[in-house]
């Protein structure tokens, strides 16, 4: 099988030049599905256990239940339709094009990286084997490690976080580390960010107990770097900043910021969970900086896995490599070994390895691409975002506030404002009128600083076509939104539910994620 | 260039004395019965230096006596007087003078607040270019300048050619505001202060947090002096307090001291009693001080110290400031001077916004 290469969508010279790209006539299922526990029908089941022969002996009292589990009561089938009716009724990254998910980096996973962890040598290892039996898998781990220390300059890398958020607190936890173990702890209570950081950055050290300072964008929508020597003093613990940040601006002056936190004896921690625009070009430890995180779900093709165990990567220098949660993964020449001694270690984040399944894919993934290829997955995203960039704004309406005539990196911050003067047309509406052809984007920018955002984030995974239809989307409803605003107002209309009422997703009064929940709000 | 000018004698007498406006005869007498200074003029002659200086060769037309005449004057111009109002002033010679001034000039300077707009809009619409000089208790509309200063600055820099945009004219009748309709304003951003924005993301989570901020700053007994506006508000409301949304209040200990308090009252209390002060920006405008609660006076300012005084906003309210510093304008360019030039906005609990601070005098 060949490696997953950023220019597998580079047709011949003479193929390239794209079609006009013709908007899809797109209907999406509507099944009108139940919840699952709604499709119960008493006694049904998935397999038929039989009987057993023999006598079974009585579970000791305190193992056994007092009622059956409240599980639906389904047969194999009904399972199965139930879930592709739901798969139906959705959208996402193997379906649509998906670059309407700025910030989150949505590109391919490729399914050769399925079928690793899907070998029974990795999908059947239990955590609790003995370490001699699990070799390879620590291999596969050490190295793993290895690379993103490549990858950011950095002396070590936990593997452990279960997701950007997860990194970026253990990251906050070393931090509060090493501010104790040099008897600042107390004294250093206050982490500096940024508005267009991802808000991870605050709530994390916030949630960990330090007071929070937000430096605002200046007037080409880099932080303020008055603010930042207004804000450090004895009191910084640290910076914590995205970059580029969520606008796709890279901040030129980012070794200045570290310089400034770094005098002020604070350290600085780089969110790279989008390294996207930068794998091959910059690295956190060239610009200074103390720690740093990836999103392995991002950068590294891992499934984002919807609020379920994706992969964070937290990689530090070597000053703060004792405060590194445990275990690390050790190689003593011979054998590898999980290292659980670490007196200084800020504790256990997640039990046993991490979530090996992807940190085997992103493994795999990196592999396949080598150190050229890495770079030409950035040079790819970097271009494909300036060519949807080239075309969006030839769109009547649309903007790209700050920063201008600088290029944007992996991804832009657009607003509709004079869209919005000139029609009443919210962003959030052509958010909704773009699903009406089979895409969509979403608008999770809060709080605007951006009037009427809209955030493409373009990776390498898109071929010009694509960019060109998902342009053509934008184009259309634009034009709709002055002709015909109307229809723009009502969408969606092709979707599998009409419009929802966004109120309710405010207020948690409202909200039922379990079906328990859901009957204890009925009650 | 040949500049109108009206200015309302009366506006902002009931400020200082914490009254919330200065519109009827009955509470101009009770703000001069209370001691209140009349400052319109004074604030229109600076405006009018700051245009000369640029504009040596503008002319000034304007109503006799305390209606611009004096302002033109103390500003060393010999105006041309078109109108002579009656004794005492009144609204109806606001109009008349504007009505009368309208068709000679190019551009129509006013001194006063809200209500003095609302007189501007009925007199001239929008026959000619209008820019307000503030000087009023209540600046909600989007037609003044953000210190007189920037008018006379504003005023010089427009000529027939400048982007006109049209400016809400606001005003709180009867408890809410209303809109009233536009004036055509020099389309000059930043100097111009921006129309209030309504939605300052007040929901109960930013709130309480804020509250719980200030409750963590606050020693037993000690005096929490809290402005006008609806993020104060919310916050007394979610100690179950209920204070007035446009004048200031004086809490401890999460009860209420005294409300609509004057500034002399205001002095008093904080002299008495260790106080903090919190304010919040007036939304999308971003003043902090000398619109609308001018009862913080710069004697109250002082005493409490530029220490303990405390802004407050959701960052929803910060994002809509849309990145225009917050304004100070005590009436005090010394204390104006002493505010640092980036001010620690308490956003939630343990979250504060480091945001920049424009005093003129920076
Ligand atoms: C820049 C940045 N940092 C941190 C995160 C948080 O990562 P996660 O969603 O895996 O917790 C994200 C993801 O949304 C991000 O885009």
């Amino acid at each position: 099988m060949s490696a997953p290469s950023p220019h597998t969508h580079v047709e011949p010279a003479e193929a390239r030049i794209a079609p006009k790209p013709r908007l899809r006539r797109f209907h999406q299922a509507r099944w009108d599905e139940p919840l699952i526990f709604e499709l119960t029908s008493p006694g049904e089941r998935g397999v038929g256990v039989p009987v057993p022969d023999l006598p079974v002996p009585d579970l000791p009292p305190g193992l056994r239940r007092a009622e059956a589990p409240a599980l639906p009561e389904m047969s194999q089938p009904h399972v199965l339709r139930h879930y592709l009716r739901l798969s139906q009724e959705n959208l996402g990254v193997d379906l649509n094009v998906d670059i309407g998910q700025g910030t989150c980096t949505m590109k391919y996973s490729p399914k050769i990286n399925d079928a690793f962890v899907r070998d029974p040598r990795i999908s059947e290892l239990h955590p609790l084997q003995d370490e001699s039996t699990v070799q390879g898998v620590l291999e596969i781990l050490y190295r793993l490690e290895g690379l993103l220390k490549e990858i950011s300059g950095m002396d070590r890398v936990s593997l452990q976080p279960g997701a950007g958020s997860s990194a970026i607190y253990a990251n906050v936890t070393m931090i509060r580390a090493y501010h104790a173990a040099r008897g600042e702890g107390d004294q250093r209570d206050e982490v500096i960010t940024t508005q267009f950081s991802h808000p991870t950055n605050a709530a994390a050290p916030k949630t960990a107990g330090y007071k929070v300072i937000t430096l605002m964008p200046d007037a080409d929508g880099y932080p303020d770097i008055e603010a930042l020597k207004a804000a450090v003093g004895p009191r910084t613990a640290a910076l914590l900043i995205t970059n580029p940040e969520d606008t796709g601006i890279f901040n030129p002056r980012i070794e200045e910021f570290v310089r400034i936190v770094h005098e002020a004896g604070g350290l600085c921690c780089y969110d790279q969970a989008n390294a996207n625009g930068i794998l091959g070009i910059t690295r956190a430890r060239d610009a200074g900086f103390d720690l740093c995180h990836f999103n392995l779900h991002k950068t590294f093709s891992t499934p984002h896995a919807c609020g379920g165990p994706a992969a964070g990567a937290s990689a530090v220098t070597e000053a703060l490599a004792p405060f590194l949660p445990r275990p690390t993964v050790e190689f003593d020449g011979s054998r590898y070994h999980l290292d659980d001694d670490r007196p200084e270690s800020v504790g256990k984040i997640r039990p046993f390895y991490g979530v090996v399944s992807n940190l085997v894919r992103a493994y795999a993934w990196i592999m396949a691409l080598g150190a050229e290829g890495l770079r030409d997955v950035a040079e790819t995203a970097v271009l494909n975002n300036n060519y949807l960039i080239h075309k969006v704004l030839q769109i009547k309406g649309v903007s790209l506030p700050y920063a201008q005539g600088r290029r944007r990196i992996e991804q832009a911050r657009y607003s509709w404002e004079q869209l919005n003067a000139d029609t009443g047309i919210h962003s959030e509406q052509i958010g909704y009128r773009v699903s009406d052809f089979g895409t969509h984007y979403w608008t999770s920018h809060h709080p605007y600083l951006v009037p009427e955002p809209m955030t493409l984030e373009p990776t390498e995974s898109y071929s010009q076509a694509d960019l060109d239809e998902y342009a053509a989307i934008l184009a259309e409803v634009a034009r709709e939104a002055y002709e015909d605003p109307e229809t723009v107002r009502t969408a969606p209309h092709n979707g599998p539910i009409h419009q929802m009422k966004g109120e309710s997703l405010d207020d948690p009064g409202t909200w039922a994620v379990t079906w328990r929940a859901y009957q204890r709000k009925l009650a | 260039m040949k500049v109108g000018l009206v200015v309302n004698p009366v506006a902002g007498v009931g400020g200082r004395v914490g009254l919330k406006g200065s519109d009827s005869p009955e509470v101009q007498q009770q703000a001069f019965a209370l001691g209140a200074v009349a400052r319109a003029g004074e604030r229109a002659a600076t405006a009018l230096r700051e245009l000369l200086a640029r504009r040596p060769d503008a002319a000034i037309l304007t109503a006799a006596g305390a209606m611009g005449e004096e302002s033109a004057r103390a500003a060393g111009l010999t105006p041309m007087v078109v109108y002579v109002p009656g004794e005492p002033t009144s609204a109806a010679d606001t109009v008349a003078a504007a009505r009368t001034l309208a068709p000679h000039v190019d551009l129509l300077l006013f001194a006063g607040g809200d209500g003095t707009a609302r007189d501007i809009l009925e007199a001239v619409g929008d026959s000619l270019p209008v820019l307000g000089i503030p000087t009023g208790v209540k600046m909600h509309s989007a037609v003044f300048a953000v210190n007189p200063r920037a008018a006379g600055e504003v005023a010089a820099s427009s000529s027939s050619s400048s982007r006109l945009r049209d400016a809400e004219v606001v005003d709180r009748v009867d408890g809410t505001t209303q809109l009233f309709g536009h004036l055509r304003v020099p389309d000059i951003p930043t100097r111009v202060q921006q129309r209030k924005t309504g939605s300052s993301g007040i929901t109960p989570d930013a709130v309480s947090g804020i509250a719980a901020e200030l409750a963590d700053l606050l020693t037993p007994g000690e005096l929490l002096v809290l402005g006008p506006g609806t993020t104060t508000r919310a916050i007394a409301a979610a100690w179950g307090v209920d204070i007035p949304v446009l004048g200031v209040s004086v809490l401890a200990d999460q009860t209420l001291v005294a409300a609509d308090v004057s500034g002399d009252e205001l002095l008093k209390l904080v002299t008495a009693t260790p106080a903090r002060i919190a304010v919040t920006p007036i939304g999308g405008q971003g003043f902090l001080l000398g619109r609308g609660n001018q009862q913080l006076t710069p004697e109250v300012l002082r005493r409490v110290g530029l220490d303990r005084l405390h802004v407050v906003a959701t960052e929803a309210k910060i994002a809509a400031l849309g990145g225009r510093p917050l304004l100070v304008d005590t009436g005090d360019d010394r204390l104006d001077a002493a505010f640092p030039r980036y001010l620690r906005v308490i956003s939630g609990h343990r979250r504060t916004i480091l945001y920049p601070l424009h005093s003129e005098r920076h």
